[in-house]
């Protein structure tokens, strides 16, 4: 590890850390704030990172894990159920936008292969911003989120035609492809007739979607077992990587690739886990890549045409948002989904930079025209947060208060009410019993014997760690209402409610009690709804031994629960008292309580009308009234 | 469970399906938030019927008129009410030499039916008039030395229109502040 790296990382992470909650807590976003940080460290202004493009390539990796995990969160049948808003609102946009573009620079005197390839360019828009943006201020599940995600999700489909476009629009236009041409979309296949070329992208695509549908649980499982929380998070970087790779071998795009085998993987009882284990990954990655976009801007080449790339920027951002606000009128979103949609996409995105890079190596694009292409495109991504945020304050509102009815939520969420946590002997009959009323349960355990075990007696739990945060927010806990916690370790089971306690203070904790002195610790924490999970049962058959005594069956019953009743009371009372079981003060109190619960007890019994028999045979007056 | 202002109307709420009420939530709303009320919603509290002795007792003798309010059950209560007298009303407590924690205190039934109010009558096909079928209620509250007020009922509940309803909890809270005046 060279002193210079140590320097880079220090730098990159102090910027995040100082611009981006500043930037949070002026209501401006993450992502303007990583955006600014790195427009500060840039070489324009304080100039203290290095080759940018470098960290660049190596955080669009981030983008790739975003992807992911947006996969994770979308069924397969859900995003078949999105395929006509990708196909069809995806496909238009890139078309409108890109013919827009393509008219408006012939009639500003380029030829017109050149006039095409700046309207493919700019057609794309940034699914890293905008996915970012849109999740932050949690409106991505809208109608307006999700048109945003299907032109996003048709543009990285639309990539890969549009790389083997350039060389024959240079050819069209009649250029001298510059240094590397020849490799400027590498692929390894290159060299292979075109019919084997899709025969085995598409081989690539399917082998994703077999092993991640059919082969990586028995290879999550192998792992899991091993227990150890950092295997599992390589394995999990190891999919991402992997996936990446083969597409990037296959010449797709890696994202597209991960996004495939996310959404294969989100039905698995393994994705709250892998979501978890991939997300601090990604949200680093992720504001490197913001923050390498901000230190790519090149300031020096703005102050040298200011007027120029304004105009540049401004007109793409305004040509795009109106474009999109026509597609939003023609697909009949609604006012306020289309604003959103508008404000969400109009700007350039990263795969702006690949494409000009290849237009440039194959002489599509001179630099005069590449150099400011590239500023307006970097200032219109870096403007977006500022567009969304002038979207939220002005022009959400007005649509609310025309009294339009809320956008509901495009995507059924799969967020349960209810989480559980542990679904051994304890937890299963809760979560059973649960869903047999019709209730939603997200359950977690944390042993993959027991989630496969159960898996096949068609009762879905999910693999995880449930004393872990952002495992917890991956499965919902933000947006539930109750978290039970049926664990059998009892010190996990206390990690687990201070945790909720801690980051999900808005659930209600329902909990197992292990035994008598885990009752005082969830006491202790302010957990009063506990059941101690051996007293039912106990009782239960406490009572088939007082029947089989000679109780007839109700007298048994309410023996039964007249003890009970003590029972819970007396826990309650002596949790007061409790230090351990060595101290001499609580066990004289314990006894003390005990002696005086059975006294109690048995009077309490004698005076059940069905149990004693003083009530009925007295003197009273009239006895069978 | 919160103990009682040193309020005087004490609602015994007996209602086995409540999520499926219409009128008697109605009128437990409509008197909630009266002053001197304290409303018990039996099934709530006793799900497994095992209903505390020394509680409702306390409850008993801190209140001064006891409302029994509940849906008209095969002319009579439904059984948690029931078994809420079996144990409550205990010999030595509320009957009996030494019984007389109740004495002086009035109680009311309040009770919603699914019939008209003409059917409960000889010529209905209920065949008994309604104070004929709260005997059992009235010699209760009688032996434990209470006065059995004239009964709040509604007929025909399932017929009520959402006015109607709300003119009836209206009309339910209206006579329970008459009872605390």
């Amino acid at each position: 590890m060279t002193p210079d790296f140590l320097f880079q990382a220090v730098v990159y992470l102090l910027a995040a850390v100082i611009a981006v909650p500043i930037a949070k807590r002026l209501g401006l976003g993450s992502v303007l704030g990583y955006l600014l940080a790195g427009v500060v460290i840039g070489p324009s202004l304080l100039n203290l990172v290095g080759r940018v493009e470098d960290v660049q390539h190596f955080a669009e990796f981030g983008v790739v894990m975003m992807l992911f995990v947006v996969g994770l969160e979308l069924r397969p049948s859900l995003l078949w159920r999105l395929r006509g808003p990708i196909l069809g609102t995806g496909s238009f946009q890139v078309i409108a936008t890109a013919g827009a573009v393509t008219g408006i620079a012939i009639l500003l005197g380029q030829s017109w292969p050149v006039a095409v390839t700046i309207g493919l360019i700019l057609a794309m828009s940034s699914t890293a911003i905008v996915i970012q943006s849109l999740a932050e201020r949690g409106v991505l599940n809208t109608r307006g989120g999700q048109a945003c995600f299907s032109v996003l999700l048709f543009q990285d489909i639309a990539v890969i035609p549009i790389l083997s476009v350039l060389p024959w629009l240079a050819h069209a236009h009649g250029a001298v492809p510059g240094e590397g041409a020849a490799h400027g979309h590498e692929s390894a296949l290159a060299h292979l007739p075109n019919w084997a070329q899709t025969l085995i992208t598409l081989g690539a695509v399917v082998a994703v979607v077999i092993v991640a549908h059919y082969i990586l649980r028995y290879v999550f499982r192998f792992v899991a077992e091993a227990k150890l929380r950092e295997l599992f998070t390589a394995v999990a970087l190891l999919v991402v990587a992997g996936v990446a790779y083969l597409m990037h071998l296959v010449g797709l795009s890696a994202a597209l690739g991960t996004f495939i085998a996310g959404v294969v993987l989100a039905e698995s009882e393994y994705r709250h886990q892998l979501e978890a284990d991939v997300e601090p990954f990604k949200g680093l990655l992720l504001g490197l890549f913001f923050i390498a976009v901000g230190a790519g801007l090149n300031l020096g080449l703005v102050a040298a045409n200011p007027g120029l790339i304004t105009m540049l920027t401004l007109g793409l951002i305004a040509l795009k948002f109106g474009v999109l606000l026509g597609i939003g009128g023609l697909f009949r979103m609604g006012g306020g989904a289309s604003f959103l949609f508008a404000s969400a996409l109009a700007q350039g995105g990263e795969f702006c930079f690949v494409l000009l890079g290849m237009a440039d190596q194959q002489g599509l694009l001179k630099s005069d025209i590449a150099g400011p292409l590239g500023a307006a495109i970097a200032l219109s991504m870096a403007l977006t947060p500022l567009l969304l945020i002038v979207n939220d304050r002005l022009i959400q509102p007005r649509f609310a208060k025309m009294g339009a009815p809320r956008e509901h939520d495009a995507v059924e969420s799969h967020d349960h009410p209810v989480i559980l946590a542990g679904f051994g002997r304890f937890g299963h009959i809760i979560g059973r019993l649960l869903q047999a009323n019709g209730f939603g349960v997200t359950i977690l355990d944390n042993d993959p014997d027991q989630v496969e075990t159960l898996g096949r007696f068609g009762l879905k739990s999910f693999y995880g760690d449930a004393s872990r945060a952002d495992l917890l927010e991956a499965a919902g806990a933000a947006r539930a209402k109750i978290f039970i916690c049926a664990v059998d370790d009892e010190a996990r089971g206390l990690e687990i409610v201070d945790l909720v306690r801690h980051e999900f203070p808005h659930l209600r904790i329902l909990a197992r009690a292990v035994s008598r002195s885990h009752a005082y610790a969830l006491i202790s924490r302010g957990v009063m709804e506990f059941r101690r999970d051996t007293l039912g049962s106990a009782l239960d058959l406490g009572t088939d031994v007082l029947k089989a005594l000679g109780y007839r069956a109700h007298r048994a019953l309410r023996a039964t629960q007249v003890f009970r009743c003590y029972e819970e009371e007396s826990v309650r009372e002596l949790a007061k008292h409790f230090t351990n079981y060595e101290d001499a003060s609580y066990i004289s109190i314990a006894r003390q309580q005990l002696q005086n619960f059975e006294a109690l007890l048995r009077e309490d019994l004698k005076r059940q009308h069905l149990g004693g028999e003083d009530a009925w045979d007295s003197a009273g007056p009239p006895k069978e009234r | 469970m919160s103990s009682p202002a040193p309020g005087r109307v004490l609602i015994l709420f007996a209602h086995p399906a409540l999520h499926r009420s219409r009128i008697n939530l109605a009128m437990m709303d409509a008197v909630q938030d009266l002053e001197g009320v304290t409303v018990r919603d039996l099934y709530e509290v006793y799900p497994d019927f095992h209903v505390e002795v020394s509680t409702e007792q306390e409850l008993l003798v801190e209140h001064d008129v006891i409302i029994w309010q509940h849906p008209f059950y095969w002319y009579s209560a439904p059984a948690l009410l029931k078994e809420w007298m079996d144990v409550v009303l205990e010999y030595g407590f509320a009957y009996g030499d030494e019984g007389r924690a109740l004495h002086g205190k009035r109680v009311m039934s309040a009770l919603t039916t699914g019939g008209p109010e003409d059917a409960y009558d000889r010529a209905g096909y209920n065949r008994f008039s309604m104070r004929e079928l709260l005997a059992p209620f009235d010699q209760t509250a009688h032996l434990c030395g209470m006065k059995y007020l004239d009964p709040f009922i509604l007929h025909g509940v399932n017929q009520f229109s959402p006015e109607q309803v709300t003119a009836a909890a209206a009309s339910y809270r209206k006579r329970i502040q008459e009872l605390l005046a």
